[in-house]
């Protein structure tokens, strides 16, 4: 679960401050999905980076399961993100030369998985995907939607607790989008995951059961019980 | 993972490591060429002193040099010129002692004597001059016109008018000077001094017991000049000697034209006990300056000639490329291998950043920054290491090229300021052989040290270059690359 108190995160860009988020309070249940909409610069990403242990905020606390990631040295920090947090990028973010199952097995290098084992479960998670064929082939052999999956099956074949997604459907187009929001949406279901999306797509912010929108750095919490 | 990883960036990003690759092979391929140059150079240098010394000398222990200007040794011809039409060829030749320095054969023995010495033998070296042709004296005629005119031109007492008045007409002299140097070797110690350069070609060298024989070898350059072999007889100064073999030097000019016994030597050049020279072996060779120090101090009025002094008097163009080797040479290849190591840690600084994004991705799904740093240091070594077979591929056929084509370069020995003026700086035969030239070919012979020094500056140059990438792979922050995303 995530507790998020009193989150402020200032940036100086030259002789001005940038508040990105100003004193965000938030709560997130195990197994919940939340949206997070925003207008670009209200402070989406930085949020994302707040509940991924890839940034610290300037003050308040950021606890995931009762552990303040803000006061964690880089070492366990570099360890929350390795066993408990999956990624799902916008640019897909694979590792150009290597193949999609080896892609999906940097996950598991940081957790000493041996390497028989790596690629059994990298070959397990792309097969979950529907890429069960495509082990051997680059990232630029793939289509976006396909990199897309890879990147999905490297977030998820550690078997996080939680999944961050910063617009992972920015990318692609409408048909890939939808294809893409059924993996996530199943996978979720399946894995019983906390699944944090950011999205400027309307369309997919309706569907999400409950949507923080940001702007100015201040949260709003919308609950959809139609979703 | 490591070596999967490695694998697959090397491949794939081919053009930028041959890149960084090829300038530190550059870089390397260049140290090789310098090092293997320069050490042809050092070699060509030792051939040159060993045509001096010999194999094994040290030192050279010669008389100081003495205020020039007294004359008292230099050697007079005297040729009668004979009345009437007697012009008959006359002949005469005189034996001098090289350098017209002699040593008492007694310094032989102090100098073996001294601390650190390990062998010490005498030599004396003598150059013969020997001047044959015919004098005809002129002959006075006189002139008829001028006996009423008056005054006069030529014949002593011009104002005299009852003097003949005239001139002497004709007579000359036509002289062949012929000049060669012999060298008196002590026969019992056979394994220091100026033979020791020569390869015995034909019959033999001389055995100990022929302390006094009248037995002499002769150098295969001089023997083919006067037509000379074993079994015939060459003659000094009026003695004759059996030529007992001819000798070859192995580079360069022989030390001298013939080699007699020594006390044949000082016999002819009437130099009993005499020597010019004192060959010495050091018992340790990095002990050379302070056995020369100590046979200075104890022993006056000598020279002390080491090779290193010696080498100091080569010019010519060996000297001026060996200057460019050991100046120029080895300058540039550490500027560029300087450039070479910046270049290549540039460029892999600048590869980490261009994969910012990689890198932080890796980050943020758990790897440890030193796990990154080490990618980025693995494929920089990886690059230094190509770079480092490469650099040794062209640098070793560089030295073999240059080993091919043995560019000849001439060695001036002691014409850089003359022996003597150089207070006594060229020991033994050096000091008459001043000014001689040796052709010399150079060869670039590259030695296992220089490989492990170029395998060497392959794993420094890589390790440098990973030091620029890892430095700036470890700075950066899993957000700060996910940020540039946006």
């Amino acid at each position: 679960m995530y507790t998020l108190q009193g989150v402020t995160k200032q940036y100086t860009r030259g002789k001005s401050t940038v508040h990105a988020l100003a004193g965000v309070d938030l709560t997130i249940e195990d197994g919940g999905r939340l949206v997070i909409q925003g207008p670009t610069g209200g402070g989406k990403s930085t949020l994302l980076q707040m509940l991924g242990g890839l940034d610290r905020p300037t003050a308040g606390s950021v606890e995931l399961d009762g552990v303040d990631l803000a006061k964690l040295s880089e070492a366990k920090l570099t360890k929350v993100r390795a066993e408990n947090i999956g990624f799902v990028f916008q640019s897909f973010n694979l590792i150009p030369t290597l193949t999609a199952q080896e892609n999906v097995e940097t996950a598991l290098v940081p957790l000493g998985v041996k390497t028989s084992e790596r690629r059994r479960r990298a070959a397990e998670a792309l097969d979950s995907v529907g890429l069960g064929e495509r082990l051997a082939h680059l990232p630029s052999e793939m289509s976006g939607g396909q990199q897309q999956r890879v990147a999905i099956a490297r977030a998820l074949v550690k078997q996080p607790k939680v999944l961050l997604a910063d617009e992972p459907t920015g990318n692609l187009d409408e048909s890939m989008r939808d294809e893409i929001m059924e993996v996530l949406e199943t996978l979720w279901k399946e894995h019983g995951l906390t699944f944090i999306m950011v999205t400027h797509d309307s369309a997919i912010a309706r569907r999400a059961p409950r949507l923080a929108t940001i702007r100015k750095g201040k949260v709003t919490i919308t609950e959809n019980a139609a979703a | 993972m490591f070596f999967t990883y490695l694998r697959r960036e090397l491949r794939r990003r081919r053009k930028a490591a041959l890149v960084v690759a090829s300038g530190l092979a550059l870089g390397i391929a260049l140290v090789i060429i310098v090092s293997s140059v320069s050490s042809g150079m050092s070699k060509a240098q030792d051939k040159v002193l060993e045509s001096l010394y010999g194999l094994g000398t040290d030192m050279t222990v010669t008389k100081a040099a003495a205020a020039p200007g007294s004359g008292t040794g230099r050697p007079r011809f005297e040729f009668d010129a004979k009345d009437g039409d007697d012009d008959a060829t006359q002949s005469t030749d005189r034996v001098m002692v090289q350098g017209f320095q002699s040593l008492a054969a007694t310094t032989v023995d102090q100098v073996g004597k001294q601390t650190g010495v390990a062998d010490a033998v005498g030599g004396l070296s003598l150059t013969v001059m020997k001047v044959d042709g015919q004098f005809k004296r002129g002959e006075f005629k006189q002139d008829e016109s001028a006996t009423t005119g008056g005054g006069g031109r030529g014949g002593p007492g011009g104002g005299g008018s009852t003097q003949p008045q005239g001139e002497v007409q004709g007579g000359g002299a036509s002289f062949d000077v012929n000049s060669y140097t012999v060298y008196g070797t002590d026969v019992t110690k056979q394994d220091l001094g100026p033979l020791t350069s020569s390869k015995i070609t034909t019959g033999r060298t001389f055995k100990t017991t022929e302390t006094n024989a009248k037995v002499a070898v002769v150098d295969a350059a001089y023997a083919k000049e006067k037509e000379l072999s074993t079994g015939k007889t060459v003659t000094i100064h009026g003695t004759k000697f059996s030529i007992v073999g001819v000798s070859t030097a192995e580079s360069g000019d022989a030390a001298a034209n013939l080699y007699i016994p020594l006390q044949q030597a000082q016999t002819l050049a009437d130099s009993k006990d005499k020597v010019t020279t004192v060959y010495v072996k050091a018992a340790d060779s990095q002990q050379i300056d302070s056995v020369k120090a100590t046979i200075q101090k104890n022993i006056t009025g000598t020279t002390v000639t080491t090779s290193a002094d010696l080498a100091d008097t080569v010019s010519g163009s060996l000297s001026t490329a060996s200057d460019l080797a050991s100046s120029v040479g080895k300058w540039l290849s550490i500027a560029v291998l300087i450039a070479a190591f910046l270049v290549a840690g540039l460029l892999t600084s600048s590869a980490v950043s261009r994969r910012v994004r990689e890198f932080g991705t890796l980050k943020a799904l758990g790897w440890k920054s030193g796990r990154v740093t080490r990618q980025v240091i693995g494929e920089a070594l990886v690059n230094g290491l190509m770079g480092g077979v490469l650099g040794i591929a062209v640098g070793l056929a560089g030295a073999y090229a240059v080993t091919a084509v043995s560019p000849t370069l001439t060695a001036q020995l002691g014409s850089t300021g003359g022996g003597a003026g150089r207070g006594g700086g060229m020991g033994g035969p050096g000091r008459q052989t001043a000014s001689k030239a040796l052709d010399i070919a150079l060869t670039a012979p590259v030695s296992l040290s220089v490989i492990l020094m170029a395998v060497g500056l392959a794993v420094a140059g890589g390790l440098i270059a990973g030091a620029f990438g890892g430095w700036r792979a470890s700075r950066l922050r899993p957000a700060d690359a996910l940020r540039r995303v946006e």
